[in-house]
């Protein structure tokens, strides 16, 4: 597996996310829910490791990014859209620390 | 504490003080493994809470930026200057285990050589607020994949930690004291069959005595 090249996605409204191409990322603008669904799981099969997605439109499929938290691939990584950040990224961590430790003891 | 359903023999006593003692070695080995697990975790979590501050610092200056430079720019000229990226990057991904946690490592390569030549256009028609974005975005980059192979880890040490956490609970407060029960209640019934064997033959003896000598 280590010698396969993965690529990169980045996924949110077109003024959150159009700054990553220049970076080389794969853009996909998106703002309905089922097709962001359907994206990540197209994305997840074919070789993607790294998804960065905004804030807002992780809240529409959260399902879908909750289904891939315990696979090792692909990491689905938050990042705050262009209104600002509402927190959930933050919140995933929390979620995490309580899940291990038994209560939260970030804060 | 709940006694095992099992026949007080000898056989059953010594399988389950066998039993008894791999669970007892499974609970220190599992309750070693939460620690060291644990450990890992609050360094990754730490990690992973300053990284994504930053993270996040820099995408929301980067959407400022990207903000002003849609503004002053047409939606059209914004989207022709990034169509057509210079830059491409891929990503090598390897394995680490940690305490049989195995964790993606992420190594970006990039297309071009220099990293820094990430400008997909001429700047005679842009703003330089979009020179700014893609600058701070193309910066922060590198912790952006650090912080999606932390992420990553942080999610499935939490999994495993939960999972060890349960199995060293049912070791310690179910399995073991259902086992050291069951073994006293095996001896108990051992010892007690013992001595009703040795009365009853006592009482055999006499009983003997008194028919052959007429002994009192």
């Amino acid at each position: 597996m280590s010698d396969t090249h993965f690529k990169t996605a980045v996924i949110g409204d077109t003024a959150s996310v159009s700054g990553f191409a220049a970076l080389g990322l794969s853009v996909f603008c998106e703002t309905d829910g089922a097709k962001i669904s359907k994206l990540i799981n197209r994305l997840a099969a074919n070789d993607f490791a790294v998804i960065y997605i905004t804030e807002p439109a992780a809240a529409l499929a959260a399902d879908t990014i909750k289904k891939y938290r315990s696979s090792r691939l692909p990491s689905i990584v938050l990042i705050p859209a262009i209104e600002g950040n509402t927190g959930d990224g933050m919140r995933a961590l929390h979620e995490a620390v309580e899940k291990a430790v038994g209560s939260d003891i970030l804060n | 504490m709940a006694r095992l359903n099992v026949n007080p023999t000898r056989m059953e006593l010594s399988k389950l003080k066998k039993k008894l003692v791999s669970a007892q070695r499974g609970h220190k080995l599992l309750k070693d493994k939460r620690d060291e697990l644990m450990r890992q975790f609050m360094i990754m979590i730490k990690e992973n809470r300053q990284l994504r501050a930053e993270v996040e610092a820099a995408i929301a200056e980067a959407d400022r930026y990207m903000a002003v430079a849609g503004s002053v720019m047409q939606r059209e000229a914004l989207e022709t200057a990034l169509m057509l990226p210079k830059q491409e990057v891929e990503l090598e991904v390897g394995v680490k285990n940690v305490m049989s946690v195995y964790i993606p490592v992420f190594s970006p390569k990039y297309r071009t050589s220099d990293t820094s030549d990430i400008y997909s256009y001429g700047t005679a028609f842009t703003s330089t607020d979009l020179d700014g974005a893609v600058n701070v975005l193309s910066d922060i980059f590198p912790k952006m994949i650090r912080l999606a192979e932390v992420e990553k880890a942080c999610q499935l040490m939490a999994d495993e930690i939960e999972k060890t956490r349960r199995r060293v609970n049912a070791l310690e407060h179910i399995m073991i004291p259902d086992y050291q029960e069951t073994i006293k209640y095996i001896t108990m019934k051992l010892s007690e069959n013992e001595r009703s064997t040795t009365t009853s033959l006592m009482k055999v003896k006499d009983m003997v005595l008194k028919q052959s000598h007429n002994f009192t």
